[in-house]
């Protein structure tokens, strides 16, 4: 019975995904238990001309943001789609991922998971090019 | 709500108590059921009033749709009866349940047993508006309901749209009596939900608001979803999506204007300084440096060269924050970097009210087509104490902002700002809270430790006296952002009545009749922030009715005190 209850709370767009970091530095364990605590988003598939100013306008509308890192083409050192959104509390990151992860921005349908928390460096991107 | 229920179960007692709505699986049980053991139910005498009681707050049936409206298909029950309350209530709590999973809240919305026998995408569509525009707060935030307006057509992309259409024309159609509250829902959930389908939309059909006043509900709604919607793309966007006739509605290029240009400044008095302290930032001079470089600027306020050294200097304010924002405007990211960076600068220039008001003065003149770009400016000098929310009330209200008084980005600063306020209070209330429980815990620890060593005693002795400094310190702490807390308050509501006051006192002087645009959202703004922040309010209501809303004010804003006292929120 209670099984069948537990559908009426399911909140499943807040789980933490199969994806982790893999230049993480720590353990699969640490890794997730900072997921499960974090305020920070990464949001990827944004084209390359969003800005900030757009990305913040969006994320707004879920609490307050309290940072916006750009993700940058590590040679180019341009905007290459994706980027990190911190908020002051988890609850409006929860919201941002019922509610913005799937929808679109900037004609784009834009996608957020967990990140274990913004460092120096992680915004630039990781591919053989420079890019995402 | 009790009003409408109570006519609907009257309606449903002259129709004999026959209903078709509510689910009845026991019918198919029947033969089961009624050989088993009846119970006669007790009767039931509802509670009588007591003072104490706490009552929920008023509510208002939203409707939007009546049968006419959806003239094929199976016919839409009455606003009177009992089916139209148990559709709404069925919908409602679908969606209570549903909230946090949009593609499941918005399947089971869709599959509502019963669905064949009414027009079901009205009846969505009607509640999900209802709660929306619900007053004083939502259920749920407002994005919650654009995502699901976006899932519903999603899965029903050859009907829903349509409906959403109609009511959003409805909605439209009805703009000049529409609570201003309700109007800034309706822009935000409108330009959110456009950016999600490529802005298209028949705005020819809104011609009408071309040839008003710019003032008027219609094209002042037109012209702040095309702002926000230009915050979710960019400038040329807006002007490609809309007919070439509604120019006049489109948002400014949000670009920086700044006073110190070469062609434009150089003859102004704060020029050389400016191009001199460009040069120092963009040399990374310290910041001795550049306040030695800013001594140079005259002050316009002294006749003489009285060399007091920091008194309030507008032009060494506006030289420098103009040609740092000018150096920084590319991006928020710069911005906020140039702010930290020369924080002790900033708040040296700003360390007396005349410097505070000053620097939002100059914020704004300089971002004037940028309001997006205000706004997290002053929520950025907020929390780093570069001004104080005082001052940010004062700055909306003050006669330079006049202009800017019905626009929504003025008030979404406002509302920000108060929540700032509350929330700061609310963070040192909890710190005070938990150093108590501390404490506790400490002084149960010590009497249940019994026989220890004297060191021990002595350390946690120490401890203690530490803890009972620290709530010590955390209770004046709470105590000065409440007053802080009690001041904003009282500066907000001393201001509307004061621009009340004198427009109610003008139109009776010339015998005009009071209700303008202006008034009817500066009055509108009064009670919306009796309402988004009633919880912080009633613990000021004792001030606030001796100091304020006393009987010789104007009966038109004590209304508005009174209406808010009746809720009893």
């Amino acid at each position: 019975m209670s099984a069948k209850l537990d559908a009426l709370k399911s909140d499943s767009y807040i789980e933490i995904s199969q994806y982790r970091d893999q230049h993480f530095k720590g353990n699969r364990y640490e890794q997730e238990k900072l997921l499960k605590q974090s305020n920070t988003l990464y949001v990827g598939n944004l084209s390359f001309y969003t800005t900030e100013e757009q990305v913040h306008e969006l994320f707004s509308k879920c609490g307050d943001v309290k940072r916006i890192v750009i993700g940058l083409d590590k040679v180019k050192k341009t905007a290459c789609g994706f980027c990190f959104v911190e908020y002051y509390t988890r609850g409006d990151a929860e919201n941002a991922m019922r509610f913005v992860n799937g929808t679109r921005l900037d004609d784009r349908i834009i996608r957020t998971d967990w990140d274990a928390g913004f460092k120096e460096g992680r915004q630039y991107g990781r591919g053989k090019s420079g890019g995402q | 709500y009790l009003d409408c229920l109570w006519a609907q179960i009257q309606k449903l007692k002259k129709d004999r108590w026959q209903e078709r709505h509510i689910l009845r699986p026991y019918i198919a049980f029947d033969s089961v059921l009624c050989e088993a053991l009846q119970h006669n139910l007790p009767p039931f005498t509802p509670p009588g009033h007591m003072p104490d009681a706490q009552y929920p707050i008023p509510r208002v049936i939203f409707r939007m749709f009546d049968y006419t409206d959806a003239p094929e298909g199976p016919v839409m029950p009455g606003s009177h009866s009992v089916e139209r309350f148990v559709i709404e209530e069925n919908l409602h709590c679908i969606i209570k349940t549903h909230w946090r999973e949009r593609k499941t809240c918005a399947a089971q919305l869709l599959s509502y047993p019963g669905k064949n026998k009414i027009p079901l995408n009205y009846h969505i569509v009607e509640v999900i508006f209802g709660e929306l525009f619900q007053l004083p707060l939502p259920s749920h935030l407002d994005v919650m309901y654009t995502t699901l307006l976006i899932e519903l057509c999603k899965l029903q992309p050859g009907s829903l749209p349509q409906v959403l259409a109609q009511a959003t024309e409805m909605l439209y159609m009805r703009l000049d009596t529409m609570n201003t509250t309700c109007i800034d829902r309706f822009i935000n959930w409108f330009s959110h939900h456009l950016s999600n389908f490529q802005f298209r939309w028949s705005w020819d059909d809104w011609a009408d608001c071309l040839t008003m006043d710019l003032e008027k509900p219609k094209p002042k709604f037109v012209k702040e979803v095309l702002e926000k919607s230009m915050r979710l793309s960019y400038h040329q966007r807006i002007v490609d999506i809309v007919p070439p006739t509604f120019s006049a509605l489109i948002p400014a290029e949000p670009i920086f204007s700044f006073k110190y240009g070469e062609e434009t400044g150089s003859s102004l008095p704060g020029y050389p300084v400016s191009i001199t302290v460009s040069n120092a930032i963009k040399n990374r001079a310290s910041n001795e440096e550049i306040l030695t470089i800013l001594r140079e600027v005259p002050n316009p306020n002294q006749e003489d060269d009285d060399d007091e050294g920091e008194s309030f200097n507008p032009l060494k304010i506006d030289v420098f924050l103009q040609t740092l924002l000018h150096l920084a405007a590319k991006s928020f990211s710069h911005s906020f970097s140039a702010l930290g960076k020369f924080h002790e600068i900033l708040k040296t220039l700003t360390e007396s009210d005349d410097g505070k008001l000053h620097i939002l003065k100059v914020v704004y003149e300089v971002w004037r087509n940028h309001p997006q770009m205000i706004a997290v400016l002053v929520d950025k000098m907020i929390r780093t104490q570069i001004v104080d929310c005082a001052a940010v009330a004062n700055w909306l209200f003050s006669q330079d902002m006049a202009h800017e008084f019905t626009r929504l980005f003025t008030w979404e600063i406002l509302h920000s700002t108060i929540r700032k306020m509350n929330k700061h209070v609310q963070k040192i209330q909890k710190e005070l809270e938990e150093s108590k429980d501390k404490l506790e815990k400490q002084q149960h620890k010590r009497r249940d430790s019994g026989d220890d060593e004297d060191m021990e005693k002595n350390s946690e002795e120490d401890e203690e006296g530490q803890l009972e400094e620290q709530i010590e310190r955390l209770q004046e702490k709470v105590e000065s952002a409440q007053s802080e807390q009690k001041n904003l308050f009282l500066v907000i509501f001393q201001r509307f009545i004061m621009l009340l006051t004198e427009h109610l006192v003008r139109c009776e002087t010339g015998s005009v009749d009071i209700s303008t645009p202006w008034y009817k959202n500066c009055i509108e703004r009064l009670q919306q922030v009796f309402l988004m922040h009633h919880g912080t309010i009633q613990q000021y209501m004792g001030t606030l009715e001796n100091l304020l809303f006393t009987a010789e004010l104007d009966h038109h804003i004590l209304a508005v005190y009174q209406q808010f006292c009746a809720l009893q929120l």
